[in-house]
């Protein structure tokens, strides 16, 4: 029999956030607010909150039809309306659902939108998952916001210029006529002062994992933790003081000497510590996890809780430029990164968490990831050398979790990481 | 003169030359000459030629290489194309190669450019971001940013100044290429007999790797030929294929969709060639700007382009009737989600207007078509019969 998952303070207050946002969305026709589709990587979600207007996210919709074994039907009745096999797996989870009545997560119907909001920040699947949207919500305004690709590893000023330009004369233009409300960049500033002390408090509950043993997992349990900048709470009061109070019960378990809590129970012996680099696989996260946790491996630090925004290097919204600090956000998330600066990243967090081994998931449905992944694995071997794992599932399409297959290889992968312990100890 | 045969023969030759040989002739006969490879699908290459440079398509590999390295860079479920390109640079193809482009098209072409960073390959990487906001002020002033770096990036390597005049020449170098082009297009379309889709595509494939000036001149004597009544018509229903615009499709392939019964009467194979619907104007003082502008009304339709106020499968319509098709042939690189994900648009855009068509996955190495050849007979045999 599974344990009860013990459940902290931040985890009831993030549950109760998330409950309230679906109350409302299934209340928004008769409340009159009006709503957004849009992605996690680049989510303005500040801006769409200056409107008074609720956001949705196809992605989570996506990931949490997983967890509840709902996608792989989903994906069936997309594959069936002639959607390809070998395509991104979101897209045809979120079709599936939408052909299914549009359910959401909670079990109340999610309402159609009244604006889809296409930023397609490193990815362009996101492009194409709302030219399908948008016909299959015929006559809904669509904005587009294209965020240049950090292709040189910068960001020029021609690309926040022209970002900017985009927010001013496409995205707010359209948010007022949908909304019928007037952009209120005062309000959008204070909104974006939240943000700013979120990500502060964000970037301390990542900084953790330094300590041994690390009190919490960066990736599992990271997941959860990115959630509320992730599905619209971004700039939200509530938002500050959910995470400050997760820092405040970090802090604890680091006073205590604590390891991370997992669906299993507490990890009591931290044995290896990763950096892992992809999307986890969701339709079976926990018996994922817990074959990390049985081996007593500890994920110090993912690239993919950053796809909503980096942090770790220095970047912070800076309220007094509202638009153009939103642009810079949505330029610095991870994948859209270039490969040079995310091996850079990744290196980083290798030496600062003190990493045994570096693993990436690779997820069939996401070439945005998966595409140049041998090759940072390749560049942090040759870098590091430490050693290297190399994993396959999917997002959502449950016909891709080979269970045995993962297994066999992540025990080899810690087969390996032992005895380079042993021999880095005599 | 050469023979309408022996021109197809060298452009072939050439068109799949791996070693780029003619390109890297004519670089070697000038110092200040610069040679840009560019990746699918569209690259204004008027401003590498301004700036004495040649740009290069680089497709993959084909059939024409085995891969060993490349699969050690790409899991199973990425497309075959980058693969080639992995191998062919790892193999040292493009040693003499100054520069490289990456048009945004898709998330695999831009991991690629990183790649090539990190196998610190040419003198510079440029991955080309096109806008997808198609205001003159807005997506329009970026663009140019966008071309002007690369620009920047060869005026360092050779120290060439553009002028408005010498761009200008080079755009209505390229406004005669496409225009010639178009033109074989044309007469295909009223005598497809005339010319095999397969010598179509090994003609307009040679444009990419060799001087414009050159490929201008072989247009020309291919039309010359062309207007003459050669061949004999043949019982074949008239198909659009659809899909292939990043990936090529082996020579196989197309010849197979021939040989199955078919008239290949338009294509998106090497679309990269006729991107740019009609003229770019070439009497402004200001043609870097003019071409941008009209990359941005002048497009045609593809899957890496936002399609905003221009639905694509509209445009797809019109091509059909334009055409005057029986049919359409959706072929789509294995894995290439750009490609498949429009599949369900266009395909809905068939069904609700009773277009016939079919669909199947290649790859740029495929070798057997028994498959195809079967499916397409098929397809080409239903269509005949209804017309019965
Ligand atoms: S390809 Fe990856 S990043 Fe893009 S929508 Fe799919 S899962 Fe998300
Ligand atoms: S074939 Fe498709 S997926 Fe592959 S590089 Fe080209 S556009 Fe991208």
């Amino acid at each position: 029999m599974s344990k009860e998952v013990k459940k902290e303070k931040s985890m009831v207050i993030q549950k109760e956030m998330i409950a309230n946002l679906f109350k409302e969305l299934s209340n928004a026709r008769e409340t009159g607010k009006k709503v957004v589709y849009t992605f996690v990587p680049g989510n303005i979600s500040e801006l769409i909150l200056s409107f008074d207007m609720l956001p949705v996210y196809p992605e989570i919709n996506a990931l949490q039809s997983g967890m509840r074994k709902k996608s792989g039907g989903f994906i069936l009745d997309a594959e069936k309306t002639g959607h390809s096999e070998d395509v991104c797996t979101y897209v045809k989870c979120d079709v599936g659902m939408l052909l299914n009545g549009n359910i959401g997560p909670t079990g109340e119907k999610i309402p159609n939108p009244d604006l889809l909001l296409l930023s397609y920040t490193g990815c362009f699947t996101f492009m194409k998952w709302f030219e399908t949207l948008k016909r299959l919500y015929p006559g809904v305004e669509v904005a587009m916001l294209h965020t240049p690709y950090q292709e040189g590893g910068k960001i020029t000023p021609e690309m926040t210029e022209y970002m900017v330009k985009q927010l001013k004369e496409e995205v707010i233009p359209k948010m007022e006529k949908v909304s019928g409300k007037k952009y209120d960049e005062e309000k959008l500033k204070s909104l974006l002062k939240n943000t700013s002390k979120t990500e502060e408090t964000i970037l301390k509950i990542f900084e953790t994992t330094k300590n041994r043993p690390s009190p919490i997992d960066a990736y599992f349990a990271g997941v959860y933790y990115i959630g509320p900048i992730n599905s619209g709470f971004r700039g939200t009061a509530d938002a500050v003081s959910y995470y400050e109070e997760l820092l405040k019960e970090i802090l604890e378990r680091v006073d205590n000497g604590l390891g991370p809590i997992t669906p299993e129970g507490e990890m009591e012996h931290e044995r290896f510590r990763l950096v892992v680099e992809g999307p986890p696989n969701w339709t079976h996260f926990r018996e994922f996890w817990k074959l990390f946790y049985d081996m007593g491996a500890v994920i110090v630090a993912s690239s993919y809780t950053k796809v909503g925004g980096v942090y770790d290097l220095g970047f912070r919204v800076d309220p007094e430029q509202p638009l153009e600090s939103l642009s810079k956000y949505c330029m610095n998330c991870y994948t859209n990164l270039n490969l040079e600066q995310r091996v850079d990243l990744l290196s980083k967090h290798i030496q600062d968490y003190q990493a045994d081994g570096f693993l990436v998931n690779s997820i069939k449905s996401c070439n945005s990831f998966s595409a140049g992944q041998l090759m940072i694995m390749n560049q942090l071997e040759s870098r590091l050398e430490i050693p290297v794992g190399f994993i396959e599932s999917d997002l959502v399409d449950p016909r891709y979790f080979s269970y045995s297959n993962i297994k066999n290889r992540l025990e080899s992968f810690f087969q390996m990481l032992e005895q380079r312990k042993i021999i880095l100890s005599r | 003169m050469e023979t309408l045969k022996e021109l197809i023969k060298y452009c072939e030759d050439v068109a799949f030359d791996l070693n780029f040989t003619k390109a890297k002739e004519w670089k070697i006969q000038d110092k200040s000459r610069v040679l840009v490879g560019f990746m699918p699908i569209y690259f204004p290459r008027e401003i590498v030629h301004a700036a004495n440079g040649l740009a290069v398509g680089i497709l993959g590999g084909g059939d024409k290489k085995q891969i060993f390295k490349g699969d050690a860079y790409y899991q199973s479920y990425i497309c075959h194309m980058p693969r080639g390109i992995v191998e062919l640079a790892l193999d040292k193809h493009f040693e003499e190669f100054d520069g490289f482009i990456f048009p945004s098209i898709c998330d695999v072409i831009r991991n690629l450019s990183g790649m090539f960073r990190l196998f610190k390959l040419g003198r510079f990487i440029k991955y080309l971001d096109f806008p997808q906001n198609f205001q003159s002020h807005i997506g329009g002033t970026y663009y140019q940013h966008e071309l002007q770096s690369i620009l920047d990036y060869i005026y360092e390597i050779n120290g060439v100044e553009i002028t408005a005049e010498r761009l200008n020449n080079s755009i209505s170098l390229f406004n005669k290429n496409r225009e010639l082009t178009n033109k074989i297009y044309e007469i295909r379309q009223s005598f497809p007999w005339r010319m095999t889709a397969a010598d179509l595509y090994n003609v307009v494939r040679a444009g990419y790797v060799m001087p414009v000036e050159e490929h201008n001149i072989i247009l020309d004597r291919i039309i010359s030929y062309l207007n003459e009544d050669i061949g004999n018509p043949l019982d074949k229903i008239r198909v659009l294929v659809i899909g292939a615009f990043c990936e090529q499709p082996p020579l196989g392939l197309i010849r197979t969709i021939e040989m199955a019964g078919c008239y290949i009467v338009e294509d998106d194979f090497l679309l990269g060639a006729r991107w740019i619907q009609g003229n770019v104007d070439t009497r402004t003082d200001k043609p870097l700007e003019t071409l941008c502008n009209t990359y941005l009304s002048q497009s045609t339709f593809s899957s890496s382009v936002y399609d905003a106020d221009n639905p694509k499968e509209n445009r797809l319509l019109k091509q059909f009737s334009d055409r005057k098709a029986d049919g359409i042939i959706f072929a789509a690189p294995s894995f290439c989600d750009p490609a498949l994900l429009d599949h369900p648009i266009l395909q809905k855009a068939c069904n609700d207007n009773n277009i016939r068509y079919i669909s199947f996955l290649f790859s740029e190495n495929t070798g057997q078509f028994k498959v195809i050849k079967e499916q397409v007979g098929t397809f080409s045999d239903s269509i005949k019969l209804w017309e019965v």
